[in-house]
């Protein structure tokens, strides 16, 4: 790639001091995403992925590591470099109904970010409010009314103008749409997309959902405990997983036909999250994974290029079945596994 | 036809609001059958949780009424029994599960307490029995080291294990139902593949019936031998889980399953949002609630009078309210196939 990319992260990782102990909450994360591009971040509770979200916009604090947008570093930015930074770069949260300041009318909610970042007159901010909010499928008119007045998904629909008002280059969007409404989820899916291919800006989403990254972005990288252990094509990463993490999560996801259900080989995991306190040994996955073996306690896995696109980390592709960046699902087939715990 | 474990007939509930009273349970009837699993699936303000409460005497707390309609529980009747008649069957013939496990339990005791005190109560059972009881449910729930693990807090357990805590008490004293709203939604899907897997496991073992409260039809299919569909208050469909699947009647229902992204990713499209937004009991359309959001609807049929409740065709058990049904069934079944 010649293109310089919107958002490159190198080596990221974020550690919270807990009593007299260190918890690495983001582990040697990179990533990167093109300009207009999108980049699906799943995984569950505790894998990292909101906290990598909030370090790439440094609204938490680096342990290590390198962000750039653009040319800029992002992660060694002062404070008066990170105000002119955050112009362009924004992020739009989870729970509408607690991302939104009750007290401020929509215009103010909108014209906020216009005032800080941006100088411009009265009557132009207004006119921008005006766009941005048909930009989003909502009246012009709802500008003069408060949050509590609105459905989560217009709110999320207001969150969402908010972020996108100073044309960010990059914008992160941690579970946007887990909190709505079923029948209203694919509203807002669908609206990122125009909004994305109007204003060309770069997303990181952050969700637990990998149907969900399948649709919204071409990329995926799945976290778990901090680490980033499979990446590549949405399409590849959900057909073919070659993590088996990944094909855990993609399998617990009950899909809508019962008799599809009852025939599916699930693979079930066992145990729990182990604290980021005290990661296991080796994969940190090997205390949950049905396929564990005695190497993956001794050594960390290597990063493997998959067949198709991506890289994961897994001894099986070097040992055992040594599946050398195949897909997992030849192996799922044969193991037929259906392990409860 | 044997008489169902769980009845309701016509049951309303109302809630007060700044304008008056509003009713946020429609009319609703549907029944759980002994040793079955019925879901009652919708999205918020569905009144799907609230009907639930209603059943068993949970609303009156809350500043709620039942305005009419009747529960029958195993022969009794639940609208209008005494607090403290009602007390004896929650707990004991009927136990429950919630969406948060962190704040059913109490921090402040055991886990083994907390469940040796439900049997107390509920089966004067001795300390030293409740106990037992305690660390044989634990360990029913697949809780490793259920012995030690008794004497430990909710806080030392993860979300997943707490619910499994949950689990195990509202199925300590051996309910004939078991009522679990929304009990995997807070959890991780991997952990809430586990907590289903469970429940089937601990229904399949003992028998008890099993009303389970959901927003996600994914949970449905995974579950549920009947269910329920509801949509502003009122039930829209219900029909046997593989029926529900293979031939929704109501365009709710099919707007549902086309809206979720895993039944777009395998048919190679777009997830087809609901247009609008959920209806609201302030202000419920008039004829069929749903007709605002529904791209069939019509002029008329869809917007004068309210729409009722009706068998799919004469004799049938599932039912749907629609007043297009018929002419619809074949347009629904095309539009959910994949």
């Amino acid at each position: 790639m010649n293109t310089v990319p919107c958002l490159k992260v190198d080596g990221l990782n974020v550690t919270y001091p807990v009593g007299r102990g260190l918890l690495h909450a983001v582990v040697d994360v990179s990533l990167e995403i093109g300009p207009g591009e999108t980049l699906g971040l799943v995984g569950e509770s505790g894998s990292g992925k909101s906290t990598t979200g909030l370090a790439v916009l440094r609204l938490i604090d680096i342990a290590s590591g390198t962000v750039r947008l653009g040319n800029d570093d992002v992660a060694g930015a002062n404070r008066s470099e990170l105000r002119t930074l955050r112009k362009r770069m924004q992020m739009v949260f989870q729970d509408p109904y607690s991302s939104l300041n009750p007290s401020m009318t929509v215009a103010q909610l909108l014209e906020e970010p216009l005032i800080i970042h941006a100088d411009l007159p009265k009557s132009e901010r207004r006119s921008m409010v005006g766009r941005i909010l048909e930009s989003v499928g909502l009246h012009a008119g709802y500008a003069a009314r408060y949050p509590h007045e609105f459905s989560g998904g217009q709110r999320q629909r207001i969150a969402i103008a908010r972020a996108m008002i100073l044309a960010p280059e990059l914008v992160v969007l941690d579970e946007p749409v887990s909190a709505l409404d079923v029948s209203t989820q694919s509203q807002i899916l669908a609206l990122l997309k125009t909004i994305q291919a109007e204003s060309g800006s770069a997303f990181l989403l952050v969700a637990h959902d990998l149907a969900v990254v399948r649709l919204m972005s071409p990329r995926v990288a799945v976290m778990y405990l901090g680490e980033i252990v499979e990446t590549g094509p949405s399409a590849r990463v959900y057909d073919e997983p070659a993590h088996p993490y990944t094909a855990a999560l993609i399998s617990a996801v009950p899909f809508p036909d019962p008799a599809r259900q009852r025939r599916a080989d699930r693979i079930i995991l066992g145990g729990d999250l182990p604290s980021p306190m005290n990661p296991p040994s080796g994969c940190r996955f090997r205390t949950r994974c049905p396929f564990a073996m005695e190497i993956c306690s001794q050594e960390a896995p290597p990063k493997v290029a998959v067949e198709g696109g991506g890289v994961a980390s897994c001894h099986l592709h070097a040992h055992g079945p040594k599946l050398d960046g195949g897909s997992l699902r030849p192996f799922l087939r044969e193991k037929r596994v259906a392990m409860v715990e | 036809m044997a008489e169902p474990l769980l009845e309701l007939r016509d049951l309303t509930v109302q809630f007060p609001s700044p304008n008056g009273w509003l009713t946020v349970v429609d009319k609703v009837s549907f029944s759980v059958g002994r040793n079955d699993i019925v879901c009652v699936v919708g999205e918020s303000g569905s009144g799907k949780s609230v009907t639930m409460q209603a059943a068993v005497g949970l609303v009156q707390p809350k500043g709620g009424r039942v305005t009419g309609g009747s529960v029958r529980f195993d022969g009794k009747e639940l609208v209008g029994m005494s607090n403290r008649d009602l007390n004896r069957v929650r707990g004991d013939e009927i136990g429950f599960i919630f969406q948060e496990p962190m704040s059913s339990l109490n921090p402040a005791y055991t886990v083994g307490e907390q469940i040796a005190e439900v049997v107390r109560r509920h089966r004067g059972a001795s300390r030293a029995d409740a106990w037992k009881r305690a660390v044989e449910m634990l360990d029913r729930v697949h809780i490793a080291s259920a012995a030690s693990r008794a004497r430990e807090y909710p806080h030392q357990f993860s979300g997943g294990m707490r619910q499994r805590v949950m689990i195990a008490m509202a199925v300590a004293c051996d309910p004939k139902l078991l009522i679990a709203d929304e009990p995997s939604t807070a959890l991780d899907v991997t952990i809430q593949a586990r907590i289903l897997e469970l429940l089937r496991e601990l229904q399949r073992e003992s028998g008890m019936s099993v009303l389970f409260i959901t927003h996600d039809l994914g949970v449905v299919a995974d579950i549920a031998r009947r269910v329920v569909v509801m949509y502003g208050a009122q039930v829209v469909e219900s029909a046997s889980a593989d029926e529900l699947f293979a031939r929704p009647r109501h365009p709710y229902t099919a707007g549902l399953l086309a809206a979720m992204p895993q039944v777009a990713l395998e048919r190679g499209q777009d997830p087809v949002a609901i247009p609008g937004t959920v209806a609201q009991a302030h202000a419920w359309p008039g004829g069929c609630r749903f007709n605002p959001r529904c791209v069939y609807r019509q002029e008329g049929a869809c917007t004068t009078v309210p729409v009722p409740l009706e068998p799919v065709a004469p004799g049938q058990d599932a039912l749907v309210r629609c007043a297009l049904a018929a002419s619809l069934s074949d347009t629904l079944r095309e539009a959910v196939a994949a």
